[in-house]
């Protein structure tokens, strides 16, 4: 992983901003901003702590090559795409999508924040509804709230209690699933063979865009 | 009926605003015959609604009345008040034109005593004023009104207030049974020169003109300043009629935006520029204006204008575009966005925001009767297809007072050429 980062960083020396127009997906947008600063303004979780820069300065601090400080940001990850910043761009920039882009950039290259919740959630996400093609929802609960060990797991379970009991009533949550009894796609394999495609396409076009 | 004395040497002018006047005149005084067409009651366009005019902070009234003096002392234009041009035929050198006039209900016998202002009862939207206000069905439009005749609003037409109208003039002046009529005219040359329109701000939603009394326009702002306007030119908001103390102004508020406007429309940094001379007028140092801007645009030889705003410690610039306005339990508009400087959130209230606005085309959605080219927002633009057809002023581009006045003069300059060639042949 840092491999392909020491790679990237030597194939693009202090051209930043040209590494993440070439490597990250919807990164050329990033030029197209004005920083009039519209889609931070309107952004939902700028109040947050720990949210490190808005959209519109991370985009400056790409073109300003602060490469390290980019990509190593939550900031990419906190984004809940609302869509906000998306609908109001004077500039039609794709904003909610660049930043989707930069952070699986930072991911890929191995230098997004270790731990990061957001991040854990995508993984965890992922492999757990490729595996029959539909999401096990307990599973997945279980792996977010054991992530930083099994006290705080059974604190944040503990509180959510009455909300997993409302979904089970509802029928929207099916305990069986705990012992792996869950629903699945009818063509598991089908699914399968889908994504390996996916993912020699993707990874085609990744080796194409690196070597270029 | 009207008649008009049009021939293939005339030249048309649509739309009486500074361009078309200039146009015109710039013609007329060559020796041309020309006939100038405005759709309003008055000629001067959006300028007379200006209550000053950068760079020199004069007043339009003064530039229009040189024009109007122009214009009276001119025997070769023939001048057409609400007047609209619904078709146009034929081609370069010779073109037929026609023109629908609405009836006005008063005729050149008119003093502007204001007789029947008086004796009508009945009041509708201040239209001069952008409605901010209400006035008689029976108007002077504005106190500098060429020409300086009444209007009678024709939703009293049939009404014993139009009676009363009619009974109260002392001149004879007020004919109840003018009609709409079509004429129809020729022309070798058409200078289209309708002007523009401010975008619509109630599109921008999250700034929520149509939901806060306190959040106007630029346009409004230069009403509320100008003593002829709703106030009698003392700055107070329309929720509860407070003094506007501490003022912002949010630029490019619909222009350089692909959602909205996508063209920048020039005049609006130096118009907010202006306006903060108008905050400072009325209320000395009390009163304070902050800007909030992506960057500002001082065309060419204005950095000097915004030099001297800069320097004024009662006007602050914030660089950044306002992302959401929301109000407060006074009342007072608050101003959320980040700062692009330090990236910092703000929240912070005032007693009145004036979106400045931005410039459309008003050929834009409607229809030119003729094929005429225009650019992708909407503004006309020189076509070779169409050969006698010449777009003046902001018609064809955002442009200040000075800029449309140039273009104005360069399209009289091409009409006159087109129409001097027919004069050639028919010789
Ligand atoms: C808030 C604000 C402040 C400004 N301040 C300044 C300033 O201080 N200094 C400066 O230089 N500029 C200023 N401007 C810009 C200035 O207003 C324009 O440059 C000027 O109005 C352009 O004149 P015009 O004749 O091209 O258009 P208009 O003034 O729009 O005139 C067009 C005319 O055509 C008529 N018309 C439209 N359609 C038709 C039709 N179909 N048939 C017949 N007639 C029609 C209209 O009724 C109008 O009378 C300001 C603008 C704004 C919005
Ligand atoms: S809204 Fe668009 S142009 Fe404005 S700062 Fe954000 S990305 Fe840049
Ligand atoms: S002149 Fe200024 S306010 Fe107007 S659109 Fe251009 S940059 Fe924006």
């Amino acid at each position: 992983m840092s491999d392909l980062n020491q790679k990237m960083a030597a194939k693009y020396q202090n051209n930043f901003l040209k590494e993440i127009e070439e490597q990250a997906e919807m990164g050329e947008w990033v030029k197209m901003c004005m920083q009039c600063g519209l889609c931070s303004g309107s952004c939902p979780t700028n109040f947050q702590a720990g949210w490190d820069h808005p959209p519109q300065e991370l985009f400056m601090m790409i073109r300003a090559g602060k490469r390290d400080e980019v990509l190593k940001s939550n900031s990419m990850w906190m984004c809940t795409s609302c869509y906000n910043c998306y609908v109001r761009c004077p500039r039609k920039v794709p904003v909610t999508h660049v930043m989707h882009g930069i952070a699986e950039y930072a991911y890929r290259i191995g230098q997004s924040p270790k731990n990061q919740p957001t991040q854990h959630l995508s993984k965890t996400f992922w492999d757990n509804c490729t595996k029959t093609g539909r999401v096990n929802e307990v599973k997945l609960t279980q792996s977010l709230y054991f992530k930083d060990g099994i006290g705080s797991g059974i604190k944040k379970a503990m509180e959510m209690q009455s909300v997993a009991l409302g979904l089970v009533k509802a029928k929207r949550l099916n305990l069986m699933e705990a012992v792996g009894l869950s629903h699945k796609c009818k063509d598991i394999k089908g699914i399968h063979a889908m994504l390996a495609k996916a993912n020699e396409l993707e990874a085609k076009r990744q080796a194409d865009k690196a070597k270029a | 009926m009207t008649s008009v004395v049009a021939t293939n040497q005339t030249i048309l002018v649509v739309g009486g605003g500074i361009s078309g006047m200039t146009a015109a005149l710039e013609a007329a005084e060559t020796g041309k015959q020309v006939v100038l067409v405005e759709s309003n009651p008055y000629l001067g366009g959006r300028t007379v609604q200006l209550y000053r005019y950068f760079p020199k902070m004069c007043h339009p009234t003064c530039g229009l009345e040189i024009n109007l003096r122009r214009l009276k002392a001119n025997p070769r234009i023939q001048v057409l008040t609400l007047a609209e041009v619904t078709g146009i035929s034929g081609g370069k050198g010779a073109y037929s034109v026609s023109v629908k006039l609405k009836p006005r209900y008063v005729n050149s016998n008119c003093t502007a005593c204001g007789e029947c202002g008086k004796a009508v009862q009945t009041e509708i939207d201040d239209a001069f004023n952008y409605n901010l206000g209400k006035i008689k069905a029976a108007y002077l439009p504005s106190s500098m009104a060429y020409p300086q005749r009444y209007v009678i609003d024709p939703s009293i037409i049939g009404t014993p207030d139009a009676e009363r109208a009619k009974a109260a003039c002392k001149y004879d002046a007020v004919n109840l049974d003018d009609q709409e009529e079509t004429i129809s005219l020729n022309a070798g040359a058409i200078v289209w020169a309708t002007g523009w329109q401010p975008y619509a701000a109630e599109k921008i939603v999250y700034y929520g003109y149509d939901r806060f009394p306190n959040v106007i326009t630029n346009v409004e702002f230069e009403r509320l300043a100008d003593p002829h306007g709703p106030t009698g030119g003392k700055i107070l908001r329309p929720s509860d009629g407070k003094e506007a103390k501490n003022v912002a102004f949010i630029q490019c508020a619909g222009s350089r935006d692909e959602n909205h406007l996508r063209h920048c429309s020039r005049f609006c940094c130096m118009g907010s520029l202006k306006q903060t001379h108008y905050v400072e007028e009325a209320f000395g140092d009390a009163g304070k204006s902050t800007i909030y801007y992506i960057d500002i645009r001082a065309i060419d030889r204005f950095e000097d204008f915004y030099q001297k705003v800069q320097a004024n410690p009662n006007v602050s610039f914030v660089k950044s575009k306002v992302a959401r306005i929301t109000q407060d339990k006074e009342g007072n508009p608050v101003c959320n966005g980040v700062n692009v400087e330090g990236y910092k959130r703000y929240a912070t209230a005032h007693d009145l925001v004036v979106l400045a606005v931005g410039m459309e085309p008003s050929v834009k959605g409607i229809d030119i009767p003729a094929e005429v080219m225009s650019d992708s927002s909407g503004f006309i633009m020189a076509d070779p297809a169409n050969a006698g057809i010449f777009g003046a002023g902001c018609a064809t581009n955002a442009l200040d007072v000075n800029r449309s006045v140039q273009s104005a003069t360069a399209a009289a300059l091409r009409a006159i050429q087109v129409v001097n060639k027919v004069a050639r042949a028919e010789v």
